[in-house]
């Protein structure tokens, strides 16, 4: 601590100092100034108005959420004063607000904030397309100027997972439409940043907000520059006109040998699986869906798809979360994989594929063109289903046409279930929700995955709700209605100009909130 | 004189006025159909990659909410009776009023077409001219060839191709972007060197065609009674290459002023993708593939009148420099 604190001193030190000595105007760009920092991203935000949906999961810079996540994932308090007290049997959460919070243009933070913020998402005129994340609130009011309260339709354990959300200025964002007004490009919140600047799709900028509750940021200027090709991102983070960038394995590679830059790899949620639907015969049976969890070579696919930035997946959840269900962790088996196809009837036909009563073993996996890495994915996929007698046809599509098909042929999926297991395990295996938009694209139905997630739903107890969860990553071993292929690393390059920097275990999304940059207010200048 | 001229120049102008009122109408009817009959749906676009894990009803109710579960006509007649009392609506993928869109990204487009034209007219006449002089020498054949090959290029190919020597291989000039990256003053000087590559690109793919064009039709009037005619009164070479040759050489060209428009607005959507250049050209592409009716409707009104426009000055010019022409025959 005092260690810290000392180091934390003698940074603010050095940077009274190069402050005073740099030319007025200089400012960043040049070379080693550590108030600020350039990152590049690959894509923008389409709003920065949290009311239809930026920054929903947190670290929105320029907003807080009642709750916010550290580096751990651990839920802790932001605009509450502390965790939320949840009574009622799980259906009402009170939130106390933290004293003193003012929105970067003066004007204090209340409750009515907040009950604005929610009641305009919950809204079925504003246009947010993650209304459904709060599905479980019934009602959300004030209780004077400091309180807020929650209450649920049913008891929803995870739900102060949500309020992460970020909080909005009612005074400014309750006088304009929220689909189309000024708020989406002009925000106004209590975050450590404050935007000066958003030209759509060159960059974004932001300054320290200097009456930010947490203490002003180091970093006091911060750009996020858009560059969508990952070689124009790499060369400009090379000529140095990027401190930063987000960068698929192979460019990270070039710059291991830069004593200038560090490399920062994440890991994640964010995994690849390829869906098996129901309605399809060959898919829906219990044995080719055994057959082919067995055949697959996760640990190829890591070594050679992600050169070694990821690790092989046995469920949706990472080996290294809470809710894992331990021991279910397998190697390829090939001769498995045959046992299982013959004991079920599926015999060998012409050209070495299976067949049964006239069936052959044989379906089409679809993935969405452009994305290299899924296609080495579903190349692979393909090449050890056929070892066990399973022919898999790879065809590439755009979404529109993988839409409307998903119901018959396998996909090649990217999803997460960050946060809390119920965010994505629910909507990605409950059979209620079977072909609804893109929630459960195979149409996976399971009674005891459904009972299962249930429970780990309404269950307020950790010890119910881990067994709930445990039910269900072990029942997807028995009936692997998704092969689940590997949990990929994200990869950021910046440069070594920082102390202490962390990354969180990321969400598929990734690179504009996640990243080292996830707590940029906290950076520390290296002296 | 002048009055009758300018008279007549009203009438024209008025007539074609009365033209472009059709023509509008068909071009954003016509974009509107083609829009909804296009694979692309607006409330995926709209969503963005949230759309790929959004539930049924969600979808549904953002399809209301937009509009989008409307016939085409219907939003088409909304759009035009709303657009004629002067409210253009409101960009659903942008989530801004079309007119601030627009207008945000109006001046940079309009900027670099300006000098990238201005550049492939001074720089292809003078080149034309240069050509002609000497139909056949050494500089005639090279410029000839150069501007064929030119003609020839896609101009995509010719920027990223001037990305990599300029910005990657030289390091001259930067790759893109209005201003510097970790800049966050819009200034004359960052906006100058951020111009040359884009604009620079953009005139040179302008350029065979005003060249070619200069250099013919400079070449036939060398040939002609006047020049030869000045020529056998012993004016200096110089005066008959610009006073007499060039003057009535330039006739053809101005035709081409109005019919290269197209062109340059074509042109200047790829050159503004390749080099990031905040322009329309990046909304005109978002608008086209999330099917934003409002924002497409307002940029294909602005593409056709910038089109209809520059026919109209190039007609005029003609009338003005060749009294043969008359404004009452067009």
């Amino acid at each position: 601590m005092t260690v810290r604190r000392i180091r934390a001193a003698a940074a603010v030190a050095t940077l009274v100092g190069a402050a005073a000595c740099s030319a007025p105007g200089a400012g960043a760009g040049s070379e080693g100034a550590a108030d600020s920092v350039v990152i590049g991203v690959a894509s923008e935000p389409d709003t920065l108005s949290p009311l239809l949906g930026y920054g929903k999961d947190g670290n929105s810079k320029i907003f807080d959420g009642l709750l916010a996540r550290d580096a751990d994932m651990k839920l802790t308090p932001a605009l509450a004063r502390s965790l939320p007290k949840v009574g009622d049997g799980g259906l009402t959460y009170a939130y106390a607000l933290r004293d003193g919070v003012k929105f970067s243009d003066g004007e204090p933070l209340t409750s009515a904030d907040v009950v604005f913020t929610y009641r305009t998402i919950l809204d079925a005129k504003t246009n947010n397309t993650a209304r459904s994340e709060l599905d479980a609130v019934k009602e959300v009011r004030a209780d004077g100027d400091d309180k807020v309260v929650f209450t649920l339709k049913y008891p929803y354990a995870p739900f102060a997972g949500r309020t992460v959300l970020p909080i909005v200025p009612q005074h400014i964002a309750g006088n304009q439409d929220p689909n189309t007004g000024s708020f989406n490009t002009e925000p106004v919140g209590t975050g450590p940043y404050v935007l000066t600047g958003w030209s759509k799709g060159e960059k974004l900028t932001f300054k320290a907000n200097s009456g930010y509750w947490g203490g002003e940021p180091k970093v006091k200027k911060v750009t996020m520059a858009v560059v969508k090709d990952d070689d124009v991102r790499a060369t400009r983070l090379r000529s140095g006109d990027l401190d930063g960038a987000v960068l698929p394995p192979n460019l990270a590679a070039t710059f291991k040998g830069d004593g200038a830059k560090t490399t920062y790899d994440a890991k994640s949620y964010d995994f690849r699986a390829v869906t098996l639907p129901e309605q399809n015969k060959v898919t829906a049976d219990r044995a080719i869906r055994q057959a082919l969890d067995a055949a697959v070579d996760r640990e190829a696919m890591v070594d050679k798809i992600l050169d070694g930035a990821g690790r092989p997946a046995y469920g949706p959840l990472p080996s290294d979360d809470p809710w894992f269900a331990r021991g279910i962790e397998r190697p390829q088996d090939l001769a498995k994989a045959k046992r299982v196809l013959d004991q079920a009837g599926w015999k060998a036909g012409d050209g070495g594929i299976r067949a049964r009563n006239g069936l052959r073993a044989s379906f089409t996996l679809l993935y969405p063109s452009g994305d290299k890495v899924r296609q080495d994915h579903a190349l692979a996929y393909a090449s050890d289903a056929k070892k066990a007698g399973i022919e898999v046809k790879v065809e590439s599509a755009t979404w529109e046409v993988i839409e409307p098909r998903m119901k018959n042929d396998a996909v090649l999926a990217g999803l997460d279930s960050s946060g809390d297991p119920d965010f994505g395990l629910f909507t990605l295996l409950h059979s209620s929700l079977a072909g609804d938009g893109f929630n459960n694209m195979g149409r996976f139905a399971s009674p005891a995955v459904d009972k299962a997630l249930d429970t780990g739903r309404r269950s307020q107890d950790t010890d119910t709700r881990q067994a709930a969860y445990d039910t269900v990553q072990r029942e997807l071993v028995k009936d692997p209605g998704y092969t689940f292929l590997t949990h990929i690393d994200h990869l950021y390059v910046l440069a070594d100009r920082w102390d202490g920097l962390t990354t969180q275990v990321e969400p598929h999304e990734h690179g504009f909130a996640s990243g080292p940059w996830w707590n940029l207010q906290d950076w520390q200048p290296k002296r | 004189m002048t009055s009758p001229l300018w008279a007549a120049t009203g009438r024209l102008v008025g007539r074609r006025m009365l033209f472009a009122v059709p023509v509008l109408l068909a071009v954003t009817f016509g974009v509107f159909a083609m829009a909804a009959a296009s694979p692309f749906d607006p409330v995926k676009a709209y969503a963005g990659t949230a759309a790929l894990r959004a539930d049924e009803q969600t979808l549904e109710r953002l399809r209301a909410n937009l509009g989008a579960d409307q016939p085409f006509t219907s939003r088409w007649w909304h759009w035009l009776t709303s657009a004629l009392s002067g409210d253009l609506g409101e960009s659903s993928v942008m989530r801004q009023p079309v007119t601030q869109v627009i207008g945000e990204r109006l001046v940079w487009s309009a900027l670099l077409c300006a000098v990238a034209f201005a550049a492939a007219v001074v720089a292809g006449t003078v080149l034309g001219v240069l050509a002609a002089r000497r139909p056949g020498s050494l500089l005639d054949r090279v410029v000839t060839s150069l501007a064929y090959s030119l003609e020839a290029a896609p101009v995509f190919w010719l920027a990223l191709l001037a990305i990599w020597l300029f910005a990657l291989h030289l390091g001259l000039l930067p790759a893109g972007g209005l201003t510097d990256t970790a800049s966050e003053q819009v200034t004359a000087g960052q906006v100058a060197r951020h111009l040359v590559l884009p604009a620079g690109v953009l005139a040179v793919s302008q350029l065979p065609w005003f060249t070619l064009y200069v250099r013919q039709g400079v070449g036939d009037a060398l040939a002609e009674d006047p020049v030869r005619g000045a020529r056998a009164r012993g004016l200096s070479e110089r005066t008959v290459l610009l006073g007499h040759a060039l003057r009535s050489g330039l006739l053809p060209v101005l035709t081409l002023v109005g019919s290269r428009v197209p062109e340059l607005i074509t042109g200047a959507l790829l050159v503004e993708s390749v080099f990031s250049w905040p322009g329309i050209a990046a909304a005109t592409v978002e608008a086209a593939t999330s099917v934003d009716f409002p924002l497409l409707a307002a940029l294909t009104t602005l593409a056709t009148a910038a089109v209809l426009v520059g026919n109209l000055v190039a007609d005029l010019l003609y009338g003005l420099f060749d009294p043969r022409v008359k404004f009452s025959d067009m």
